[in-house]
C-alpha cells in the first residue's frame, strides 16, 4: 500500500482535541509494522501544501456495511489538533476520500523475549507503542507509562488495558493517576524491576530524562522521533536529527523518515539535542 | 499508464543540450533524492530525465535543523546542500541509476572555482551520465562569498572553468536572487553553457511570532512550490528571449497546465520539484496530461507548443 487513496470510515473526537480517525487500507494488516507512520494529505488542493505525518495507530477489520460482502481492512491513526492541517482533518467525514503516503520508516524491534518491557508515552506520543503492545503482550510482560499535563492529554488507555498492558498514568495537575511526571514513574519501576526495555514517544523534553533514567539503570531504549517532514520518503532532507559523535567537522544527520522515526538511544547525539526541535507541537 | 515518447500519435519527444528525452518532464534537483527514493511510488523510465541530488567534491553535512517550514502555497528550505559527495555517489548511487532507461542528469555545486573543476571532471567520467546541471547559486568562499550565480563574471568564470573539464552537455542552473536574470543568462551562454535551467528557489523567511525566531535555523531559506510559479514564468520568459540556447524552466509546477505555461513561454523541458513531497505521482500525472491537453488541441508534437505564446 505505496500512495493510495482511499476513504474515511470514521473521524470522531476522543477527548478535547484529540481525534480518532479510521481509514480503509487494504493490506494494512499485513504491512504496517509497530511503529511506522504515514502521510496524509489533507487536501488535493494546495492548502495546506504539504502531507502531514502521522504514527499508525492500529490496524483492524471491520464488518462491511454491506451484508455478504467480506470485511472491511483498516488502520487508524489518533491526531491533536495543533494547526490548520489537523484542524482540517478534523472537519473530514465518514466516505471523504484521502490520500495516504505508507506505512514507512523503520518502527520498533521487540528485544530480547520474556524481559520486561516498559511503553512510556507523553501525550499524542502514546501512538506508535499500541501496535508495539499487541506484539509484545503474546510473549512478555508489558507495563504502559502514561503521561500528560491533564487528563484530557491520556488518551486511549482503556484499549492498552484490553490488551492485557498494565497502565500506569501520571498527570502534571494531577487531575489522574499519580501527580507528576511519567518519568518519575520510569525511575519508581525501574528501581523496582531492575531490568526492562524501554520503548518511549513524547515531547523531547520528556524524551531527554527517559534516554538519562535508561542510561543510568543500563535499560536498552528505543525512541520514537517526531520531526518536520516534506517527503516522508528520504528525499528532501528536511527531517534530519543528529547522530551519536555528530560534530561541525563529523557531521552525523540521520534521516527521521526513513532511518527513523524509531532509533535505539545509542544511535543519537543527545547532548547536542535541542529540546524544542524533533518534538511536535502535538507531543509538547 | 505508460507513457512513452508517442502514443496516440502523439509525440511528447524532446532534445535538450543534445539529450534525448521521451518527453519534457524530470525531477528538479534535491526534491528527488538519488532517484531510487521516489522508485516505489514512480516508474523512472517513464520520465523524461533524472537529475539528481547536488553533489559536491567532498560529503556536506547540510545545514542544522529546523530545514524546512511551510508558507503559504509553498515551502522555505535550507538543508544546506547535504549530500554524500560525488565519489560515494558513483559508488553507491550510480549503480542504482545506470540500470534505468532514462538519461540521468547530475547536479553539482562548490564553493570555489577549482572544487567546480574537479567535481566537473569527476562526473564527465562517468559514462552512463546524459549530462550535468551546474548549481552556481552557491558562495564562492575564496572571494568573500560572492554567490556565483549573482554576478555575471563570476558565472562566466564559474561555467567556463566547468566547460574547460567537461565534455558532456552542460546545463547551468540560474538563481533568481539578482536583479536581472538575463544578464547571468547570457554571461553563462557565453562561457559555454549548452543549456539554461531556471529557477532556483527564491530567498525567503518566515518567523514564529510567538517564540520571536525564525521558523528555520538558517534564518533564511529558499522559496519553492506553487508560490512562485509566477515568477518563475516570467523569468524564463526573459531568459528565453535573451540567450538561443534552450531552457529548461521549473518552478511550482504540478500539474500539465503548470508545466503548459512554462513550455508556452519558450522553455524546452521542465522540472517537478516540491510537487514529489505532495504527491509521488505527480510527474506522471503532469506527462498524462500533456498527452491528453495534446490529443484535445490537436497538437501532434509537443515540441510545436514551445515558444508558441501570442503577445498582443
Ligand atoms: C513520524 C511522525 C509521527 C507523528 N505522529 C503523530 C500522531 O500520531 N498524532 C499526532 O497528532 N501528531 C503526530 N505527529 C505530528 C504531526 O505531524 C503534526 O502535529 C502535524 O503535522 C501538524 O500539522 P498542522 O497543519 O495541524 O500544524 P501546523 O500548522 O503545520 O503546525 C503547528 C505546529 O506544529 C508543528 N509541526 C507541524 N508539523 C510537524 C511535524 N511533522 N512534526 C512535528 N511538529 C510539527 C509546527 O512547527 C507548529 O509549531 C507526527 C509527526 C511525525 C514526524
Ligand atoms: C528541499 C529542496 C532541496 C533542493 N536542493 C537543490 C539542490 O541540491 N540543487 C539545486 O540546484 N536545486 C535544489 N533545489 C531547488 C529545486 O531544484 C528547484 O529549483 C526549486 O525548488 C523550484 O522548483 P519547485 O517550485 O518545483 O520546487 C532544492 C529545492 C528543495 C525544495
Ligand atoms: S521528510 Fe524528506 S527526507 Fe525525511
Amino acid at each position: 500500500m505505496p500512495n493510495f487513496k482511499t476513504r474515511i470510515l470514521a473521524n470522531q473526537e476522543i477527548a478535547p482535541g484529540y481525534w480518532r480517525m479510521r481509514i480503509q487500507a487494504p493490506g494494512a494488516v499485513a504491512d504496517c509494522k509497530p511503529g511506522q507512520f504515514l502521510m496524509f494529505r489533507v487536501q488535493l488542493s494546495l492548502l495546506p501544501l504539504l502531507r502531514r505525518p502521522f504514527g499508525i495507530f492500529r490496524t483492524g477489520f471491520q464488518p462491511s456495511d454491506v451484508d455478504g460482502l467480506p470485511p472491511v481492512e483498516y488502520l487508524e491513526i489518533l491526531y491533536k489538533i495543533v494547526g490548520q492541517g489537523t484542524a482540517m482533518m478534523s472537519e473530514l467525514h465518514q466516505g471523504d476520500r484521502v490520500e495516504i503516503l505508507g506505512p514507512l520508516g523503520r518502527g520498533f524491534s521487540a528485544g530480547a523475549t520474556g524481559r520486561e518491557k516498559i511503553l512510556v508515552g507523553g501525550g499524542i506520543g502514546l501512538v506508535p507503542l499500541f501496535m508495539l503492545a499487541q506484539d509484545l503482550v503474546e510473549k512478555n510482560r508489558v507495563r504502559l507509562l502514561m503521561g500528560g499535563r491533564t487528563r484530557d492529554d491520556i488518551i486511549a488507555i482503556t484499549e492498552f488495558e484490553r490488551l492485557g498492558v498494565e497502565t500506569y498514568t501520571a498527570t502534571e495537575d494531577g487531575s489522574l493517576g499519580e501527580q507528576g511526571l511519567v518519568t518519575d514513574v520510569l525511575e519508581a519501576k525501574l528501581k523496582e524491576i531492575g531490568e526492562a526495555d524501554v520503548f518511549a514517544c513524547g515531547p523531547m523534553p520528556m524524551l531527554q530524562a527517559v534516554q538519562k533514567i535508561c542510561a543510568r539503570y543500563e535499560a536498552p531504549l528505543q525512541v520514537s522521533l517526531e520531526a518536520l517532514m516534506a517527503c516522508g520518503v528520504g528525499a528532501c532532507l528536511g527531517c534530519v536529527v543528529k547522530g551519536a559523535g555528530h560534530s561541525e567537522q563529523t557531521p552525523r544527520y540521520l534521516c527521521t523518515c526513513k532511518e527513523g522515526p524509531v532509533f535505539r538511544a545509542e544511535q543519537l547525539d543527545w547532548d547536542l539535542m535541542d529540546a524544542t526541535e524533533s518534538s511536535c507541537e502535538g507531543c509538547k | 499508464m505508460n507513457s512513452t515518447g508517442s502514443k496516440n500519435g502523439i509525440s511528447l519527444a524532446v532534445e535538450v543540450a543534445g539529450i534525448r528525452m521521451k518527453n519534457p518532464i524530470m525531477p528538479a534537483s534535491g526534491t528527488f533524492g538519488y532517484g531510487e527514493e521516489y522508485a516505489p511510488y514512480i516508474d523512472l523510465d517513464n520520465l523524461g530525465a533524472i537529475v539528481t541530488k547536488g553533489l559536491s567534491l567532498a560529503p556536506k553535512a547540510g545545514n542544522p535543523t529546523p530545514r524546512i517550514t511551510e508558507t503559504v502555497s509553498g515551502m522555505l528550505n535550507a538543508i544546506g546542500l547535504q549530500n554524500v559527495g560525488v565519489d560515494a555517489f558513483i559508488e553507491h548511487k550510480m549503480p542504482f541509476l545506470r540500470e534505468l532507461n532514462t538519461p540521468v542528469i547530475a547536479n553539482f555545486f562548490g564553493n570555489t572555482l577549482e572544487e567546480y573543476g574537479e567535481v566537473a571532471s569527476r562526473l564527465d567520467a562517468i559514462p552512463e551520465l546524459a549530462g550535468v546541471e551546474l548549481n552556481i547559486s552557491c558562495p564562492n568562499v575564496k572571494k568573500g562569498g560572492i554567490v556565483f550565480g549573482t554576478d555575471p563574471k563570476a558565472a562566466f568564470e564559474a561555467v567556463s572553468t566547468v566547460r574547460k573539464r567537461l565534455s558532456k552537455p552542460l546545463i547551468v542552473k540560474l538563481t533568481p536572487n539578482v536583479t536581472d536574470i538575463t544578464d547571468i543568462a547570457r554571461a553563462a551562454e557565453d562561457a559555454g553553457a549548452d543549456a539554461l535551467s531556471c529557477i532556483n528557489t527564491i530567498t525567503g523567511m518566515a518567523i514564529d511570532v510567538r517564540r520571536r525566531r525564525p521558523r528555520i535555523a538558517n534564518l533564511t531559506g529558499g522559496l519553492s512550490g506553487p508560490a512562485i510559479r509566477p515568477v518563475a514564468v516570467r523569468m524564463v520568459y526573459q531568459v528565453v528571449n535573451a540567450v538561443s540556447i534552450p531552457v529548461i524552466g521549473v518552478g511550482g509546477i504540478s500539474t500539465a497546465e503548470d508545466a503548459l505555461e512554462f513550455l508556452i513561454a519558450g522553455a524546452s523541458a521542465v522540472q517537478v520539484g516540491t510537487a514529489n513531497f505532495v504527491d509521488p505521482d505527480a510527474m506522471q500525472k503532469v506527462i498524462d496530461g500533456l498527452e491528453r491537453f495534446c490529443l484535445e488541441e490537436g497538437v501532434d508534437d509537443i515540441r510545436s507548443l514551445i515558444g508558441s505564446l501570442e503577445v498582443a
